[in-house]
């Protein structure tokens, strides 16, 4: 399948991707492309331009500093999956990037592009809103409750570059996903976070974007433990239902992702 | 139209391509390097790995220019002075192909993967695995290949 021409530049610093940006209005910033470049080839994206981020070193970094982990926009899964800050900090992160679809996309699939893509049945959506991280920018700072906005649309602006992402190391973390078994993407995955504010749970892949559980959150806070939130009935009104699982089907995944998520976080502290 | 110029195993490369050219179509019909495949064409089979700077990736779903500067090695890059790869050999020794459609991709992806473990247990294989399908094998020989390939690798 070939795509729609385009004319491809690389951008040498990200002051440059940002202008390459404001000339082109129509064009898209290209950073693993693992979504992006199989959607175009599907003739169901065209831009005009493809700005190449991918090679910049100043989006692609792991950095540890006492209880904080900050990750470049840049960084790919399979970085972040051997690194050994994050796998000390929030196992259950590098846990999850080790997973998201295949080794030969985790070896160029972002961090950055997975979350300003966010496709509804994307990993990281739903552990950068349980781990309450927050989302640096060419223009600001942005906390993920008010990032993930819907259905592939984020609170990002147009020419807005996503630079790095900042997580605070929490007390306890997991998470489980049900995959497609062909595609590797979840058909229900849940996050769980404790840390000293409370418990976050996070689900992706059952709705039509990442969201919170409240009454999960309040169960665990009073009890951190699987049986907890097994019980608590999840309402398929506003799930996805398709060729793979109604969304009665769905929202009891997301039950048991959740008891399984609790148990990753409590049993091998989210390794 | 843009200029690319890359190394491909080990010998410096440059054309005159689309843009819009995949990396998998600048190796097969401007380099008549055809080992490297086209399954799905939609980045799900893994029959077009190759490696770029010594990354395992998926050549349908990068383009071309994405390579430039780069090292990349397709299959035919493997075998050195007429003498397959180790990884090739376990395949032809354990029986790990049948129609042989999926082999390259899943010998470059098992090369990268043997880089990263060095040895692995059966589960971690079938992980590694995961980009790559085989209609024809029920992929038993093909781990059992890739696990003699990363004992015998290890060991020399």
């Amino acid at each position: 399948m070939i795509p729609y021409p385009f004319e491809y530049k690389r951008a040498k610093s990200l002051g440059e991707a940002q202008a390459l940006l404001a000339q082109n209005p129509d064009a898209k910033l290209l950073a693993g492309g693992q979504t992006l470049i199989p959607t175009m080839k599907m003739r169901l994206a065209n831009p005009s331009a493809l700005i190449d981020i991918s090679k910049l070193s100043e989006l692609s970094f792991i950095r540890a500093s006492g209880d904080t982990l900050t990750i470049g926009a840049a960084t790919t899964h399979g970085a972040v999956a051997a690194s050994a800050d994050v796998r000390r900090l929030i196992p259950a992160l590098a846990h999850m990037a080790a997973h998201i679809g295949d080794p030969a996309v985790r070896a160029v699939g972002t961090m950055g592009g997975s979350l300003a893509n966010n496709d509804p049945a994307a990993d990281y959506p739903a552990a950068v809103l349980a781990l309450n991280a927050s989302i640096k920018t060419t223009k600001r700072e942005i906390a993920a409750d008010a990032f993930f906005t819907g259905m592939f649309s984020t609170a990002l602006e147009d020419g807005e570059i996503v630079t790095e992402i900042r997580f605070t190391k929490p007390e306890r973390a997991g998470y489980q996903k049900f995959a497609n078994p062909a595609s590797r993407y979840p058909m229900a995955g849940v996050f769980v976070a404790k840390t000293k504010d409370g418990v976050r749970v996070a689900v992706t892949g059952a709705g039509p974007g990442v969201f919170r559980v409240e009454p999960m959150e309040a169960a665990l806070a009073r009890n951190f433990t699987p049986d907890a939130v097994a019980k608590i009935a999840i309402s398929p009104d506003n799930l996805n239902s398709d060729i793979h699982a109604s969304a009665e089907y769905r929202a009891h995944l997301v039950a048991v992702m959740a008891k399984r998520a609790v148990e990753h976080a409590v049993a091998n502290d989210g390794h | 139209m843009t200029t690319v110029s890359m190394t491909v195993n080990g010998k410096p490369v440059s054309a005159d391509i689309e843009d819009r050219t995949l990396l998998v179509y600048f190796l097969r019909e401007n380099l008549r390097l055809t080992g490297t495949h086209i399954g799905c064409d939609t980045s799900q089979c893994g029959a077009c790995v190759v490696h770029v700077d010594g990354r395992a990736v998926k050549s349908c779903s990068m383009f071309a220019a994405q390579a430039e500067g780069a090292n990349v090695t397709t299959i035919e890059g493997l075998a050195k002075d007429g003498k397959l790869h180790p990884v090739q050999e376990a395949f032809r020794e354990n029986h790990g192909l049948q129609c042989g459609f999926c082999t390259p991709g899943m010998i470059m992806t098992a090369v990268a993967a043997i880089e990263r473990h060095g040895t692995m247990d059966r589960e971690t294989i079938r992980h590694e695995l995961e980009g790559n399908i085989c209609r024809c094998t029920g992929y038993h020989n093909i781990v059992s290949s890739i696990e003699d390939a990363a004992k015998k690798m290890s060991a020399a």
